[in-house]
């Protein structure tokens, strides 16, 4: 049985005080080994109060791109102990980690002892002070790197790429602690090394799933966003506020979710693609403002970052407990879409996509992120530039004589819909119940005909083969979504070393069903099993309560705020496969 | 489509749409009505290039009896939407209407913000000091001690009622009037100078509710036209706000703060957002 991933990657935590700058090295560690042709997922931990406190940059490099954190870590670096103890859980080590650690620094604490590392010591606080300006994190660096085997020169290149215009004191004083750390730790022996890396053919992003969003945002046609800020969905709106000016868009920082969503209704029924982004109590308070999108026809979209809850939960770490709203959140029968991004990467195509959605089809669409995918930067391939664009069925003005049905009872459901400023088609977009035209009406024939209408044009909608991502054959049905997939496709991948098979079918489309499509693909699943991260099971309870699946599936589902990791699914594929 | 044409001049009829309102025999808002619609052709606009947003009660209904482009959204949230519609489509007039209970209760926080952000759009008050299309509640500008509600305690609500004039001075706002819908004409007046102003303006207008409040029939010989130049200082707008009965109508404050947003110009490409990403 292969335990750990064995996919030629390595796991390193660098921890430290708020200041140690653990992320800036971190970060630079990224890029470096991104230009020596790797990739990488690299995670942030800290407490809620963002800037100092304690703070653990979580690195995984491979060989291969990366959607998953390990089970557990391969080098676990402190600079100091300050307040490290927290990320126990975070950070698991075995007897075959190696935990570095400054001497000066005090004694290890027991939490990490007990777990049976390697544990040796690297003096970076002396090391540092022997060089003019130079700082620990900086022989953390150089240490790590040349552990586990990044060559100095991608090192250099990448620390002459941030520091050197700004202030060469700061790069001659980074070089030479990066290469004093790469020194000392050439001494040190037991750490994992890196396979070679394979040949770079091929041209690298690297990009978190919060900015990803933000771009597909724009190349899916968005060029107005309102929002308010939240942890963990800040980053898509500081990436929109600077992206979006650039291509003649909007950004706003209104004063409240309640604003937010509105202020994208009022744009979007100007003729400008929307988005507003936030997390899941924000999202509580958009709920009334999506029930509106829904029933005046208009097109905004939501990237909803999901962190920890109930309530203000834990802002800063991951659950896929907001499926509930987001499904099932709105008052009144409120069909809108649900779609759900599976990668770092793939929050830039999901929020592309879905802006597209929600235009083509002139309703809410939430794009589901959480916080593990937001907040995490990847080294990802080139994602490919896909023509999803959004763009409405316009209007006609209506024959002399006639009046404009802006919500005319088509065919497929969709109506075609004015731009403010059309002549002749003027109308009054209402969330009270309507007739064709527009008109208030409580009457009961209008209501069916609108309510049939608003399923009608989701349900007949052709969505391609994007409502999931379909990996692999076997016996088993690996069924998840969100920030699991990456753990789940890691465990299928190790439960066939073990010779067992399993498919993976990550949803994309949340909402509306798609029933026979995922009939096609559960076509010879003898097991099925649904993997989540929610303590009340809500994705399992959902896919039993939505579909009518071959066989009573088993429900790997557990709260957050730790990541899924692969172990946890392998063995449960194990104990299946018998 | 002649009657599209964008030479052709409209008259306020033509502001107005053939949807029957819903108010009451009596209600000040059929006045406020013809005042906007009055309003809109003065100005010489046209109904395709002219929007009204509100949000939900009696005097939000208003958008349907327009005609012109027009969103009847949620309680509370016409002036965010509203925004949302200006900053989107700067080429467009945005009219906010709604009522005393939509704009300073439920929606209070929008009300503070849009007069601070000072987007160029009007927004309108109809107030009744009233909740009309609940029966007859309270709002935030009923007198305190008013108690002919079933919801109001014995002697009112006992609570200091809402100042919106001089709390959009404060929260910034750079065009404030009072009007009444008894004066349809002056108020039209007050509507259209309102709308010329650029940047966030607001008018209330004293519309008598008088299904549940009988004695604002008495509005009429209380409401009175001041007649004076708008002062652009805020000092002396405060003092005479902050010394107003309530029943002075006209232009009150006029500020000079410029309006806000930036141009909207597009200087790249959406591909060249990619290099920011690239390795």
């Amino acid at each position: 049985m292969t335990t750990s991933s064995g996919f030629g990657s390595v796991s390193i935590a660098m921890c430290g005080s708020g200041g140690a700058g653990v992320m800036t090295a971190a970060n630079m560690f990224l890029d470096a080994a991104a230009e020596a042709g790797y990739y990488a997922l690299f995670g942030r931990s800290s407490g809620p109060q963002i800037r100092g406190g304690e703070a653990a940059a979580l690195v995984r490099l491979g060989v291969d791109p990366i959607t998953s954190v390990d089970d557990t870590f391969d080098i676990m670096l402190a600079i100091d102990w300050q307040g490290v103890q927290r990320f126990a859980a975070e950070v698991p080590l075995s007897k075959n980690s190696l935990v570095i650690c400054d001497p000066s620094a005090g004694d290890v604490p027991e939490v990490y002892v007990k777990t049976g590392a390697k544990i040796v010591h690297l003096h970076m606080k002396d090391l540092a002070k022997e060089i003019p300006g130079g700082r620990p994190n900086m022989i953390a660096l150089g240490a790590v790197a040349e552990l586990i085997g990044i060559p100095v020169g991608p090192l250099t290149e990448v620390l002459g790429k941030s520091l050197k215009k700004k202030r060469a004191d700061a790069y001659e004083a980074s070089v030479a602690g990066v290469k004093a750390g790469a020194a000392a730790a050439a001494t040190l022996d037991g750490a994992k090394r890196l396979a070679p890396a394979k040949a770079k053919d091929v041209k690298r992003w690297t990009v978190t799933g919060n900015y990803g969003a933000g771009l597909g945002a724009i190349r899916g046609g968005v060029r107005f966003c309102a929002a308010y800020p939240i942890t963990p969905a800040t980053e898509v709106l500081e990436y929109l506020s600077g992206a979006l000016p650039k291509v003649g868009g909007v950004f706003v920082q209104a004063e409240d979710e309640l604003a937010s969503i509105n202020m994208c209704l009022g744009a979007s029924y100007g003729g400008e693609a929307s988005i507003t982004a936030t997390a899941g109590p924000g999202l509580a308070l958009m709920t009334e403002g999506l029930g509106l999108a829904v029933a005046s026809e208009t097109p905004v979209v939501v990237v909803d970052v999901q962190r920890v809850g109930p309530s203000t939960g834990i802002a800063t770490k991951c659950e896929q407990s907001d499926l509930n709203i987001a499904v099932y959140g709105l008052h009144g029968d409120a069909p809108h879409l649900v779609v759900a991004a599976n990668s770092v990467g793939d929050c830039i195509f999901t929020t592309q996509w879905g802006v597209y959605l929600a235009e083509s089809l002139q309703t809410a669409c939430l794009v589901m992120s959480d916080q593990a995918l937001g907040q995490s930067r990847a080294i990802i391939d080139v994602p490919a530039d896909v023509a999803f664009v959004g763009k409405r069925l316009a209007a006609v003005a209506p024959a002399e004589g006639e009046v404009f049905k802006r919500y005319a009872n088509t065919a497929n459901g969709i109506s075609p819909m004015p731009v403010p400023g059309q002549p002749g088609c003027q109308y009054t977009s209402d969330g009270l119940e309507h007739t064709e035209t527009g008109t208030p009406s409580s009457q009961a024939a209008d209501h069916t005909m609108q309510l049939d209408k608003r399923q009608r044009k989701l349900d007949q909608f052709d969505y391609g083969n994007h409502w999931a991502t379909i990996e692999g054959e076997g016996d088993i049905a690996v069924i998840t979504w969100g920030a699991c997939t990456g753990a789940a496709r890691e465990a299928i991948a190790r439960a066939k070393a073990d010779g067992v098979n399993a498919k993976l079918i990550s949803l994309r489309l949340i909402s509306p069903t798609r029933p026979k499509h995922l009939a096609e693909a559960l076509k010879g699943a003898k097991k099925i099993l649904v993997v989540e991260q929610s303590h009340q099971g809500q994705f399992t309870r959902y896919l039993r309560g939505e579909y009518d699946l071959p066989v009573k599936p088993e429900s790997l589902s557990r709260s957050g705020p730790l990541p899924m990791r692969p172990g946890e699914i392998h063995a449960r594929l194990l104990s299946m496969g018998k | 489509m002649s009657s599209c044409e964008s030479s052709a001049t409209y008259t306020a009829k033509d502001f107005k749409s053939d949807v029957k309102p819903v108010w009451c025999p009596g209600c000040g808002d059929y006045a406020v009505l013809s005042s906007i619609t009055k309003a809109f052709a003065d100005l010489g606009l046209k109904p395709h290039e002219t929007s009204v947003v509100s949000g939900i009660g009696c005097s939000s209904r208003i958008p349907a009896y327009t005609n012109t482009y027009g969103i009847h959204s949620i309680h509370g949230r016409a002036l965010a939407v509203g925004q949302g519609l200006k900053l989107a489509r700067p080429d467009l007039t945005v009219l906010v209407a709604g009522g005393d209970g939509d704009g300073f209760s439920i929606g209070g926080n929008h009300f503070l913000h849009a007069c601070r952000r000072n987007v160029d759009l009007t927004y309108i008050v109809m107030d009744n000091r009233v909740y009309g299309m609940t029966k007859g509640q309270p709002s935030p500008t009923t007198e305190s001690d008013w108690d002919a509600s079933a919801m109001a305690p014995p002697g009112g609500t006992g609570m200091t009622p809402f100042h919106p004039l001089a709390i959009a001075l404060a929260s910034g706002a750079n065009f404030i009037a009072r009007g009444f819908s008894g004066d349809p004409n002056g108020t039209a007046q007050v509507i259209a100078e309102a709308i010329r102003h650029p940047g966030f303006s607001f008018v209330a207008i004293m519309s008598p509710c008088i299904t549940f409040r009988e004695e604002q029939r008495e509005w009429k010989n209380t409401m009175r036209n001041v007649n004076i130049e708008p002062t652009t200082d805020p000092a002396q707008a405060a003092r005479r706000l902050m010394t107003d009965d309530g029943y002075n109508c006209g232009i009150l404050y006029r500020g000079n703060r410029p309006a806000y947003g930036k141009e909207k110009k597009a200087t790249n490409a959406v591909s060249d957002l990619d290099r920011e990403f690239t390795l």
